[in-house]
């Protein structure tokens, strides 16, 4: 857990605004996705303001998308320690993910701020967000062991990141809600984990406002869970020619 | 005494790569030496047929840094490891402390392993001081209550107090291997593995290292520590085991095989003659050969330290009009320069002249009650006219120098140090009623 207070620390220093940072990159995205999607684009927004819909869905998107960058490159970031010092090796993508959670502990601070604004009162759904962020937290280690591990081995992966997080973003139903899907694409469409990682994060937040198609949670979920294990079952296995290949 | 570490016919492969220049693979040249391999078999199909990969051949090449080595250490023991680079001592170490997976073999080891490869592993040059010290404390594997115990101490080892809140970044290289040596110097595990981490920081800050290493020791921990500095693995490690091409070449008391690792390849020689074609030189002269001689003229490979020696160095002028200039190197066991002497004008009208074709014999005198007891090497450089052309023979005699007790008398004991100078030594009486005044006679 060291890792993780290190690279939090490090983050904001000789940085000006500091962690202000962690703020501002959120926001400026739901001002843009609101003004794009939902003025623009005129995109249904489920009966709730467009901002609250829109920054529901770029919490778990931004922790996704940070700590899957992070993750990935962090044993080869971290390669002088990996074959100096012996200590689980798992702790090195886990400290990434962590990072990303404190990100998204702060962005939760816009979103309250967000929703005292528009006087949004979220109902008793809200309970259940812990655990859709474990879901995500899952997703995201599960991805980010996978990845971590195969770029020890091909560096071609920190570019299949890259490109993931550009394109996730739109393929995710982050900017819009994902009933504007048609309804026979919808299962589909699940086969996304986020999608039903946003999904349930709506639900929680916005309350009964918002339906959660339950065929495509079930099928995210397990996704999540094939994807979690197998991550682990690969990076165990790999971790020990580590310090040999990095 | 209870088996710490048990090693059972350790076996470490590498696979070094002849053709790719990358250090790592990527998908891209992966698929592209698969398509040359199977172009290669469509080609070549009596080849394909023997079933081996055509493209491992060409580009790689298996490397066994370590070869079926097996030990047991005891608790409590100091064991030093030496060998010529490259020999597998740092694979070993790997090993051990489980950063790599041996690919034969297995090791068992009890109690807490700390390895300290590399000083500073995991500092963070953005970070302060007193951060780096948690940090580094928490990646070698202590508490974050421990190092709080420690902090004091370590901060005091370090002798950077002053300079805790500012980031690492901005220390200078001297005062960030102190901190970080310091944070390593504290952990309290039951095995600690060393690596030659100590060649860094100035004289005095490697003695405070040293001692630190030499109380872990006494505290009834086990220590592994790999050196080249034969005289920190004679002082330190009650055992030694020299590792040579991934092998163990000789396992024993410290004295023992710090002795065998410094005579490989140079034995006892009293005299050297080089065959024609072997001769070190320059175009202006070469040797002929470097003798050893007691104060009778006889060669030999012992001299007594209270008598006079020389030392011989016979060379073939071989372009008209060279000068010639030796300068001899005198080292001891562990490889310290003692001294070096440099043939000089003070000698006769040959030194420095023009030289005719022809041999010549250079006398450097010795004289006794210089060196202390002990073995000795000697290197041979030579020059001429000026020296940028010069050349070295490196450890070509190699000599015991004994003490005859002369100047002994009824001590038996060993003098310390490299050389042992016979000194001026005047005794006079004091008055008491002069003390106040000067002494002199």
């Amino acid at each position: 857990m060291f890792l993780a207070w290190r690279d939090i620390l490090v983050r904001y220093k000789q940085t000006i605004i500091g962690v202000a940072w962690s703020v501002l990159r959120p926001f400026i995205t739901m001002v843009i996705f609101t003004i794009v999607f939902g003025k623009l684009a005129q995109f249904p927004s489920e009966g709730v303001p467009y901002p609250i819909l829109v920054f529901a869905a770029l919490l778990p998107w931004q922790m996704f998308a940070s700590a899957l960058t992070d993750s990935s490159n962090s044993l080869i970031s971290n390669a002088s320690m990996l074959t100096k010092v012996y200590f689980p090796r798992l702790i090195v993508p886990t400290s990434a993910v962590m990072v990303s959670l404190a990100d998204f502990l702060i962005s939760f601070g816009i979103l309250g701020a967000l929703m005292v604004w528009y006087r949004f009162v979220p109902d008793w759904h809200i309970l259940t967000l812990p655990f859709f962020l474990f879901l995500v937290l899952m997703a995201t280690l599960g991805f980010g062991m996978w990845l971590a591990a195969l770029n020890v081995k091909y560096r071609d992966f920190r570019y299949i990141v890259t490109f993931l997080t550009q394109f996730g973003l739109y393929i995710s139903p982050v900017g819009f809600s994902s009933s504007v899907i048609p309804d026979r694409w919808r299962l589909l469409y699940s086969l996304n984990p986020m999608v039903g990682i946003i999904d349930g994060f709506r639900w929680a937040i916005l309350g009964g406002a918002y339906t959660i198609y339950m065929p495509g949670f079930a099928l995210s979920a397990i996704l999540i869970f094939v994807i979690f294990w197998s991550g682990l079952a690969y990076f165990r296995k790999a971790e020990r020619s580590f310090a040999d290949v990095i | 005494m209870s088996t710490v570490i048990k090693a059972e016919n350790l076996s470490k492969k590498y696979i070094i790569g002849h053709q790719r220049q990358e250090q790592y693979l990527t998908v891209r040249d992966t698929i592209a030496h698969k398509f040359k391999d199977i172009g290669n078999r469509l080609m070549h199909p009596l080849l394909a047929s023997s079933g081996q990969p055509l493209m491992d051949l060409s580009s790689t090449e298996e490397f066994w840094a370590l070869k079926e080595i097996s030990l047991e250490i005891q608790q409590g023991e100091r064991v030093g490891i030496i060998g010529r680079n490259g020999a597998g001592k740092t694979t070993l170490l790997k090993i051990l402390s489980c950063i790599t997976e041996p690919t034969k073999g297995r090791v068992s080891i009890r109690g807490r392993v700390a390895s300290l490869l590399e000083v500073g592993t995991g500092f963070h040059p953005e970070l302060t001081g007193r951060e780096n010290i948690y940090l580094n404390g928490a990646v070698l594997g202590m508490s974050k209550a421990e190092t709080k115990k420690k902090f004091d101490a370590i901060v005091a080892f370090a002798e950077v107090e002053k300079f805790l809140d500012t980031p690492v970044k901005r220390y200078s290289s001297g005062m960030y291997v102190r901190l970080a040596f310091a944070v390593a110097a504290h952990l309290e595990p039951e095995v600690l593995l060393v690596d030659e981490v100590l060649a860094v920081g100035d004289a005095a800050f490697q003695k405070k290292c040293l001692g630190k290493l030499g109380d872990v020791a006494k505290e009834g921990r086990t220590v592994l520590f790999v050196s080249h500095n034969m005289g920190a693995i004679n002082t330190l490690c009650d055992r030694a085991i020299w590792i040579d091409k991934g092998t163990i070449a000789h396992d024993g008391t410290a004295a023992q095989v710090v002795g065998a690792y410094m005579n490989q390849g140079s034995p006892i020689a009293k005299q050297v003659i080089w065959a024609k074609n072997e001769r070190p030189g320059n175009q202006s002269f070469q040797l002929v050969s470097v003798t050893l001689k007691r104060s009778d003229g006889v060669a030999t490979s012992e001299i007594n330290i209270s008598e006079d020696a020389t030392i011989e160095i016979e060379y073939e002028v071989i372009r008209s009009g060279a000068r010639a200039m030796f300068s001899l190197v005198f080292w001891d066991a562990n490889s310290n320069c003692v001294f070096g002497s440099l043939s000089n004008t003070a000698e006769n009208s040959y030194h420095g002249k023009s030289l005719k074709p022809g041999c010549y014999l250079s006398i450097c005198g010795l004289y006794g009650h210089l060196l202390n007891e002990g073995r000795y090497y000697i290197s041979v450089i030579g020059a001429s006219d000026n020296w940028n052309d010069g050349f070295r023979a490196d450890h070509v005699l190699s000599f015991y120098a004994l003490d005859d007790g002369v100047l002994k008398r009824d001590y038996s004991g060993n003098y310390g140090g490299v050389i042992r100078p016979r000194l001026i030594w005047k005794t006079i009486p004091v008055q008491i009623n002069s003390r106040n005044n000067s002494y002199r006679e």
